[in-house]
């Protein structure tokens, strides 16, 4: 019929090319020129999970686990994500916390963090919330349960050299160190796990994943191809010997005071006691910070490393230094000997010895084994005072020398932080100190380890090390392989070997005789270890405690050095019990029993008495507390002080604002009347 | 005479048939798209939408063979009877209707469920069709012209008492066709403006709204100054459009709702065009207290749309990669908002091969009707490309905010078997006519 075309064909065809036409234009501005709708889709559709891998472990030296990980729980939220429409009821009943508790939570983490950054929103999960938690996890948009690991502490051993961790602050975060943590991130505070914080924190690994509208992850986002992988903490392998540690932490318990045993060798660490002690199971998650207070409270300090930051005089303990030094400047021979009587009265005033008999101090190995303060007093001056050099100020500059290559004086570098320096007096100081008049009799008290001379634990072990492989030291550490690799670049510094100022072996030979004497035929019988050679020096140094102004004398450290065989020497030690009394007393038994667990595995029946007597024995004087709680005081008052000083010039400058105020409104006022 | 020799399968528009065939296809991978997760072990699982798509698939398949074997006088003769049949079970399904989502559309026997206000169409081309082509219809004359829009419009008022508004705007694709038979320009041009009207008067701020109908009217007045110049009843005629489009807008509008409307009716018509009650007419708003959450979704429908669309790209990001719809974020993503799927797994590129897929179509159904011997056909086919096109352009444009959201579906891809089935139906009728076009079929 109609075969012609009709024109309207057309304009329908058109209306249908137009719509078309207008729909692919939208279509192309819309999916090639907002990229704000591939922002969102992202946002909405992937879900980016944080992995927190485990935290290196640490090993024992017979592979015994001292620190490692069990799986914990983290609330974290992103404000922006949760819905004006949360179902806030719900979710205070899966936690079992009550509305103003959400409330206030919500309100910190507002404050703290900006809306869009995820941020804890409550820490450590009890079994029983996760529970409940994950049944409805599909309800609370903008929360999301991470999984992360927290410390465990085999044994309540070792607390301080191990270290603990804990939140990184936000004062922390500032710093370039920690640019890479992000906030709610655990970060080692002290000790190894501060130390080595990079090597056991491992990397934190972020997977994509997609995500449905429940909130629900599914699929690895793009097959996981942008997922970076998280890398799990190295293992630390440490010297240390697990049961001689926790051996000599229970013969240190009721004693203020630490040990350092050292192996000689390696320079590694299979000891170190600072007590009193604590559990490190007590400064992890929820209660730390409650703990840690009440355990800096404490008047016994158990959170003060005794063994690297007290500095200790090391009395006796330095003779084999003072007889080491007289003896390779030449100021005397092993075979120089003094006619003590008791006492030393070459200088104004008079030092008291121990023995009045006649020939203790015949020779250097007599004088040694005696401990007689005359003759090492004496040889202490003849070596500063000694001919080749120019005056006592040079002399004294040359002992200093010797002590610094000691590592006494200076860290010595051990792989935790906060080590002490101790103190080596030097001419400087003794100049500024008697305004440049003085002799080798005003410092004579430093030849016995007296005076101004300070030593941490750890120096004085490390000493012994020096003796003991004749002349050289690795400096000490904790860490024999990182991640089984005991060649790692952080530990090449402890393969070092430091070889003290050259004194050669006969001089060493010399010393470590007289040492052995020492256990033998003198101070120190009580380190006898049967058929070995063990070297050893007893000291009781002398204290003095500053308590409202007033100098009190105290009851005398008691110290011990040693170390066994004499002959490739396996361990080194060194003890110190503040306020104790005689080293031989107290330090030396423990010492002992240490070497005799370490070498050879038990103790033998013929000093199982001793040892019952050291266990058992409580030497922390009643006066500790005393002193400590007027040391408070007088820290409370000086506080108070500070702050009521800061009030008044506070006050002060707001009246003279006020005050200068007024004039200015006086003023105005005048010169708008005179308009 | 030569192509009558021919056996009917060769006579079968191939275009046509492959063209519906690849979009069919396209729908299953894209609802496949959307269902499959990587845990599903098998491809086959009876109870995924895409398996099911396909057994409809099937059944469409099975009638249309049906449907090129019936003869095609068949469907010109009992149109008008069918339409009765189909208008009365739409009077049925608005009592007996089962009630999904607020709408009582559908009739349900046993679990199979299925939309009559989406198979009506096809029946009321039909209808449509043959009054068209009768012999003493005179398409010139006013009283078929009424005739006409009453064959074309009563299924749809039935719709609206179903409460499927969406559905029943499909009807109004059929003043094209009337059109094209020869409905005059103006009253195409009136209810285009009608409409226009309408919506902005709904959607666009008042004061704008007046500078641009002025605008408007100062502009055609320019285009025909000569005409304006040498005739009075144009003047008039601008004029008064002018005048009545201002009062409309500026008075009647806002009197009928802040005065005349409920404010469930106010919601509803807002609702109906996917935006938020404005704040003057929100009558539950009282002064000082503050406006309540949104509880209409059709905008955060559109959001998560836009979401999934615009994050495709120029090329999409993969087959099974569309992360928003695949997970689900953007509601009635099988079926309303299949092209979503489309968008982000494929696309610019894919988008556009789409469009162009339809575009072709309609454009060969409008050339198979414009090559027919016989009227009932040609009518038929611009109704069947007329309600194809309304399907698109309402569909892909309500996904990327070019239109109000109405739940209408997007032709052979949305998941649904009433919209397959009848869509194929409406295909499988015109491939069978158009075999015939040499027939002259009444």
């Amino acid at each position: 019929m109609s075969l012609a075309t009709n024109p309207r064909r057309y304009v329908i065809s058109f209306i249908f090319i137009g719509v078309a036409t207008i729909m692919l234009l939208r279509l192309f501005f819309l999916q090639n020129f907002e990229p704000k709708y591939k922002i969102l889709a992202n946002d909405i559709a992937i879900y980016k999970k944080v992995v927190y891998p485990p935290r290196g472990v640490i090993l024992d030296r017979k592979g015994r686990t001292l620190l490692s990980n069990t799986p914990i729980y983290d609330l974290m939220i992103t404000p922006r994500n949760v819905p004006k429409t949360f179902d806030t009821v719900a979710f205070c009943a899966a936690l079992n916390i009550d509305r103003e508790m959400y409330a206030s939570i919500l309100g910190k983490v507002l404050v703290r963090n900006i809306d869009v950054r995820q941020s804890p929103f409550m820490e450590l999960l009890s079994d029983e919330q996760t529970a409940r938690y994950q049944e409805n996890a599909y309800k609370f948009p903008g929360f999301e349960l991470v999984e992360r690991n927290i410390r465990v502490y085999e044994k309540p051993i070792a607390g301080l050299m191990l270290g603990y961790i804990g939140e990184v602050s936000p004062e922390m975060l500032k710093k370039p160190r920690y640019s890479s943590y992000r906030q709610g991130d655990y970060t080692g505070l002290s000790g190894l796990e501060l130390q080595y914080e990079e090597v056991l924190r491992g990397q934190r690994g972020v997977h994509y994943l997609e995500r449905d509208k429940f909130n629900r992850p599914r699929d690895p986002y793009k097959g996981g191809e942008l997922d970076s992988q998280e890398v799990s903490g190295k293992q630390l392998d440490l010297y240390l010997d697990m049961e001689l540690q926790e051996y000599a932490e229970k013969l240190m318990a009721n004693k203020i005071g630490s040990v350092v045993a050292i192996d000689p060798q390696t320079g590694g660490i299979l000891a170190m006691v600072s007590s009193p002690t604590f559990d490190p199971n007590l400064l992890r998650g929820k209660e730390r910070a409650h703990n840690y207070s009440q355990l800096y409270r404490e008047a016994t300090r158990p959170l003060f490393n005794r063994a690297t930051q007290a500095m200790y005089p090391p009395g006796s303990t330095i003779k084999p230094f003072t007889g080491l030094v007289a003896l390779n400047v030449g100021a005397i021979t092993p075979d120089y000997g003094y006619g003590c009587r008791g006492s030393y009265g070459a200088c104004s005033r008079g030092i008291a010895c121990e023995h009045k008999e006649a020939g203790h101090a015949g020779n250097f190995r007599a004088a040694l084994s005696h401990s007689c303060n005359s003759y090492f007093s004496h040889i202490f001056r003849l070596t500063v005072d000694y001919d080749n050099f120019e005056s006592v100020k040079q002399g004294l500059q040359v002992w200093h020398d010797y002590y610094k290559s000691f590592a006494y004086g200076r860290q010595t570098g051990i792989d935790i932080p906060f080590e002490g320096k101790g103190l080596v007096p030097d001419t400087n100081m003794y100049n500024k100190m008697y305004n440049k008049s003085w002799n080798s009799c005003t410092i004579v008290f430093v030849g016995m380890g007296q005076g101004e001379l300070l030593l941490t634990p750890l120096q004085m072990a490390n000493g012994m090390c020096i003796i003991a492989n004749k002349g050289y030291y690795y400096t000490p550490h904790f860490v024999k392989a990182i991640g089984r690799n005991e060649q790692d670049t952080l530990l090449r510094k402890y393969r070092e070997k430091h070889v003290v100022l050259n004194i050669p072996d006969e001089t060493f030979t010399t010393v470590q005789l007289a040492m052995q004497d020492v256990v033998e035929h003198g101070t120190g019988g009580v380190a006898k270890i049967d058929s070995m050679e063990v070297c050893a020096k007893t000291g009781t140094a002398e204290n003095k405690a500053i308590v409202n102004g007033e100098v009190i004398k105290m009851q005398n450290h008691s110290m011990f050095v040693a170390f066994a065989p004499r002959v490739n020497p396996r361990i080194a030690i060194a003890v110190a019990i503040e306020n104790a009394g005689y080293g031989a007393a107290w330090a030396g038994p423990i010492a002992s029993l240490v070497m005799e667990k370490y070498l050879r595995d038990s103790i033998p029946t013929r000093k199982k008495a001793l040892e019952e007597k050291m266990l058992k024995a409580n030497l922390i004087n009643k006066y500790v507390y005393t002193i400590d709680s007027v040391l408070r005081l007088r820290d409370l008052r000086i506080y108070n002080a500070k702050v009521e000083k800061r009030r008044i010039a506070d006050s002060t400058r707001k009246a003279e604002d006020l005050r200068l105020y007024k004039r200015w409104i006086r003023n105005k006022l005048k010169s708008g009347n005179r308009k | 005479m030569s192509t009558l020799r021919k056996t009917l399968f060769y006579r079968i528009d191939g275009i046509v048939l492959l063209l519906y065939l690849m979009l069919v296809t396209i729908g299953i991978l894209a609802i496949y798209s959307v269902e499959h997760r990587s845990t599903d072990t098998s491809l086959f699982m009876m109870n995924k939408s895409y398996m099911r798509q396909v057994i409809w698939l099937g059944y469409s398949l099975f009638i249309g063979f049906i449907i090129i074997l019936t003869d095609s006088k068949f469907f010109s003769s009992f149109a008008f009877l069918i339409y009765t049949i189909c208008i009365a079970v739409l009077i049925i399904t608005i009592f007996a209707g089962v009630d999904v989502k607020g709408s009582r559309s559908w009739l349900g026997v046993g679990s199979f469920r299925f939309q009559p206000g989406e198979v009506a169409k096809i029946f009321t081309a039909m209808a449509l069709a043959k009054f068209m082509s009768l012999n003493e219809t005179n398409f010139k004359k006013l009283k078929n012209r009424l005739i006409a829009t009453a064959i074309a419009l009563a299924p749809a008022v039935l719709i609206v008492l179903q409460k499927e508004t969406g559905l029943a705007l499909v009807y109004f694709c059929f003043f094209l066709v009337m059109y094209r038979e020869g409905l005059p320009t103006a009253i195409l041009l009136l209810g285009f403006g009608a409409i226009a009207l309408v919506l902005t008067s709904l959607l666009v701020n008042r004061t704008t709204l007046a500078v641009l109908l002025t605008v408007f009217a100062i502009v055609i007045a320019l285009l025909g100054r000569q005409t304006l110049k040498r005739k009075i009843a144009p003047r008039i005629i601008l004029i008064s459009v002018w005048l009545f489009s201002l009062l409309f807008s500026q008075v009647a509008v806002p009197f009928v709702f802040k005065h005349g409307l409920q404010k469930h009716q106010i919601e509803r018509i807002y609702s109906m065009i996917g935006i938020d009650v404005p704040d003057e007419y929100n009558k539950a708003l009282v002064p000082g207290e503050e406006k309540k959450e949104r509880t209409n979704s059709s905008e955060y429908n559109v959001l998560q749309s836009k979401i999934a669309i615009g994050s495709g790209g120029m090329l999409g990001k993969g087959f099974l990669n569309g992360t928003s719809t695949k997970n689900q974020f953007v509601p009635e993503q099988k079926t309303d908002f299949i092209f979503c799927a489309i968008g982000e797994q494929f696309g610019f590129v894919g988008s556009a091969v789409l469009v162009i897929l339809y575009l072709s179509l309609m454009l060969r159904v409008i050339y198979l009707g414009e090559r027919q011997r016989s009227d009932f056909t040609r009518v038929y086919a611009y109704c069947v490309a007329c309600i194809l096109f309304f399907h698109f352009a309402v569909n892909i444009s309500m996904t990327i905010g070019l239109a109000p959201v109405i739940g209408i579906t997007l032709p052979f891809l949305s998941y649904g078997g009433s919209s397959l089935l009848s869509f194929s139906i409406l295909i499988f009728i015109l491939v069978r006519l158009d075999a015939d076009r040499q027939v002259l079929i009444r």
